[in-house]
């Protein structure tokens, strides 16, 4: 059983936060909300591990520490 | 109180010059005597090259500026003569706090690494590193260098030529003309020999106002750098704090845009907020007040026939990350040695383009992160917002989030990739010192590495023969023979070998690598030699 990484584990992490900004250039607060939706889906089916996407469920809620 | 600010340095002394039948041509003309121009002016000084450096002003700068020197420029200073003072009147720090809303999310410590002869930063008042080197500028008069600083001599005109420059001065009495072969401008963000010249500085504009002030209280904060995101004593905006000498605090506090400036800056209006930030008991005075906004931008070239453009008057960054005269440094670091070999016949004026390309990789490297980090501070938009709270809320729990965090990303020299002056590496060594990279430092057994490197072009040669002196078309190399065995921490094969088992590095008067090989070949590091000085 495989757990959640809740260590840094994003190889040139504000290259990656620059991108996801600029994904929501020129987008409306609506747009913006429904491509974060879509994000969380999209990177929920790459996880696919339900264990692991119950841990981050718990996690984004802040109820939890690592 | 500190004075030192308010005590004429270099005041205005009438110049022969100015009663010269003909106009005088010096060797080279510095304008602004800044911390950028005066090292610019020292380096060339210390290379027997005969600068004048001409400033409006007769003092060194008002209020701290510029505050937090990073280990690179501390190896430059160190080579100029005025690193020793920086480190033991300035304070060092390694550790910090961030804050969000109310609650603390998270401390750090920079984990310096050891074996390097600087620590990752010290901070100190701009206007004693200016002090400092003014003193360095005097030492070097009583040794007979061709150095001076002339006070209150104010440039009001400039004719740029392809073989040499003019300008005319304003001074309290007069007005003089004075040519030179070539005129560094360090005149600062607003650089009047810019405007005077009609060149461009286009770049991005940042909607906000800084307060800064410097204030003196006797409190009992460590010496760490603490950030604010959305406190309660500055709602929405941003803050931080940071340890100057003498019991000097820094504090910088966001207050966004539509402002008025000149209020804002009253006693009457600074004294409540700083009240609500430190406490009612912590008792303090104001030094130095300061409204500030930013503009990330840099001029499409710094070199302008005989005029080069260093420092913030070529290029502006954010004051997130301590990107401003850190960088300015190495912009002069990068030059002088260039111009003295043009300026000796031994390389071609071409080998000034590299200044260009070098320094423009690196500025804009230090527009990005600057930028990256004022957008983090001061989001942009309604879900820039949303996504930068998440990181921060996130980062209290869990130490993922840390790393996205970007309260300024603090000053690092930048790498030469691609650089024409560079050989293609052929060494399998560590990525750290590749061709283009600033010489990381190491402790060997009689003293630190850097020293041994500076101001020269070096073969460093690490267990591999070669010849002691390589004499190549006017440019000569001499050899730095180390070994593994005057490696007591093993840093020197871990900074400069990894894997392999001897190297030998061709460095720059910068102290950039610019070639390196397992072993010695004539013909290989003659070729070398050329390329980086402009000749292939």
């Amino acid at each position: 059983m495989s757990d959640l990484t809740l260590t840094p584990n994003i190889d040139g992490a504000d290259d990656f936060y620059a991108e996801l900004l600029a994904t929501h250039d020129g987008l409306s607060r609506e747009e913006s909300d429904a491509l974060n939706a879509r994000l969380v889906l999209v990177l929920s089916n790459h996880i696919g591990d339900r264990t692991v996407l119950a841990q981050a469920l718990a996690a984004a809620t802040l109820k939890i520490s690592a | 109180m500190n004075q030192v600010f308010e005590t004429p340095m270099y005041p205005y002394v009438r110049q022969a010059d100015q009663d010269a039948a003909t106009t005088t041509r010096h060797q080279v003309i510095v304008v602004g005597a800044g911390p950028i121009g005066l090292a610019a002016a020292i380096d060339l000084a210390q290379q027997g090259i005969e600068v004048v450096v001409l400033d409006d002003n007769d003092r060194v700068s008002t209020g701290s500026r510029a505050i937090c020197f990073a280990k690179r420029p501390l190896e430059i200073l160190d080579r100029l003569g005025c690193s020793a003072a920086m480190v033991e009147k300035g304070v060092q720090w390694n550790k910090g706090k961030v804050f969000f809303d109310e609650r603390q999310v998270y401390d750090f410590d920079l984990q310096e690494e050891d074996g390097h002869a600087f620590p990752a930063f010290v901070n100190l008042q701009q206007y004693y590193l200016e002090q400092f080197l003014v003193d360095r500028v005097r030492e070097l008069q009583a040794e007979g260098a061709p150095i001076e600083i002339r006070g209150r001599n104010k440039v009001s005109a400039v004719g740029s030529h392809p073989d040499h420059v003019t300008i005319e001065i304003d001074t309290p009495e007069d007005s003089y003309n004075l040519h030179a072969d070539w005129l560094i401008a360090c005149d600062g963000a607003t650089s009047p020999m810019r405007v005077m010249l009609g060149k461009d500085f286009v770049g991005r504009v940042f909607e906000d106002n800084f307060l800064i002030a410097d204030v003196v209280m006797e409190a009992d904060f460590p010496s760490e750098r603490w950030f604010w995101f959305d406190p309660p004593f500055n709602k929405g905006q941003s803050a931080l704090l940071h340890k100057q000498p003498d019991g000097v605090w820094r504090i910088d506090l966001q207050l966004g845009w539509g402002v008025d400036a000149e209020t804002e800056k009253r006693p009457e209006n600074v004294i409540p907020r700083l009240k609500e930030m430190l406490g009612d008991d912590v008792k303090f005075e104001l030094e130095w007040v300061s409204i500030y906004t930013f503009q990330c931008r840099r001029m499409e070239q710094f070199r302008h026939e005989r005029v080069i453009f260093a420092g913030d008057s070529a290029h502006q960054v954010s004051p997130f990350g301590a990107r401003g005269a850190n960088s300015g440094f190495q912009d002069t670091d990068n030059l002088c040695w260039k111009l003295k070999l043009v300026m000796d016949g031994n390389a071609p004026e071409s080998l000034l383009d590299s200044y260009d390309s070098e320094r423009i990789l690196a500025a804009d490297e230090n527009i990005l992160n600057s930028s990256r980090s004022t957008d983090f501070i001061t989001p942009k938009s309604g879900m820039s917002r949303v996504l930068r709270d998440a990181v921060l809320d996130l980062s209290e729990k869990f130490e993922f989030a840390r790393p996205l965090v970007n309260s300024g990303r603090l000053s690092v020299p930048c790498t030469y990739d691609g650089s024409s002056l560079n050989s293609a590496d052929a060494l399998n060594g560590p990525d750290r010192s590749r061709p283009g990279s600033p010489c990381p430092d190491a402790p060997l057994s009689d003293g630190f590495l850097l020293p041994k490197l500076a101001g020269k072009f070096t073969l460093l040669t690490i267990d591999a023969d070669a010849p002691d002196v390589i004499e190549e078309d006017g440019i000569t190399v001499t050899r730095l023979a180390l070994s593994l065995k005057n490696d007591p921490t093993l840093a020197l094969k871990d900074r400069y070998l990894g894997e392999a088992t001897s190297g030998v590095y061709l460095i720059r008067p910068d102290q950039h690598v610019a070639a390196r090989r397992p072993s010695f070949d004539d013909k290989l590091f003659r070729a070398a030699i050329r390329r980086a000085t402009g000749k292939e």
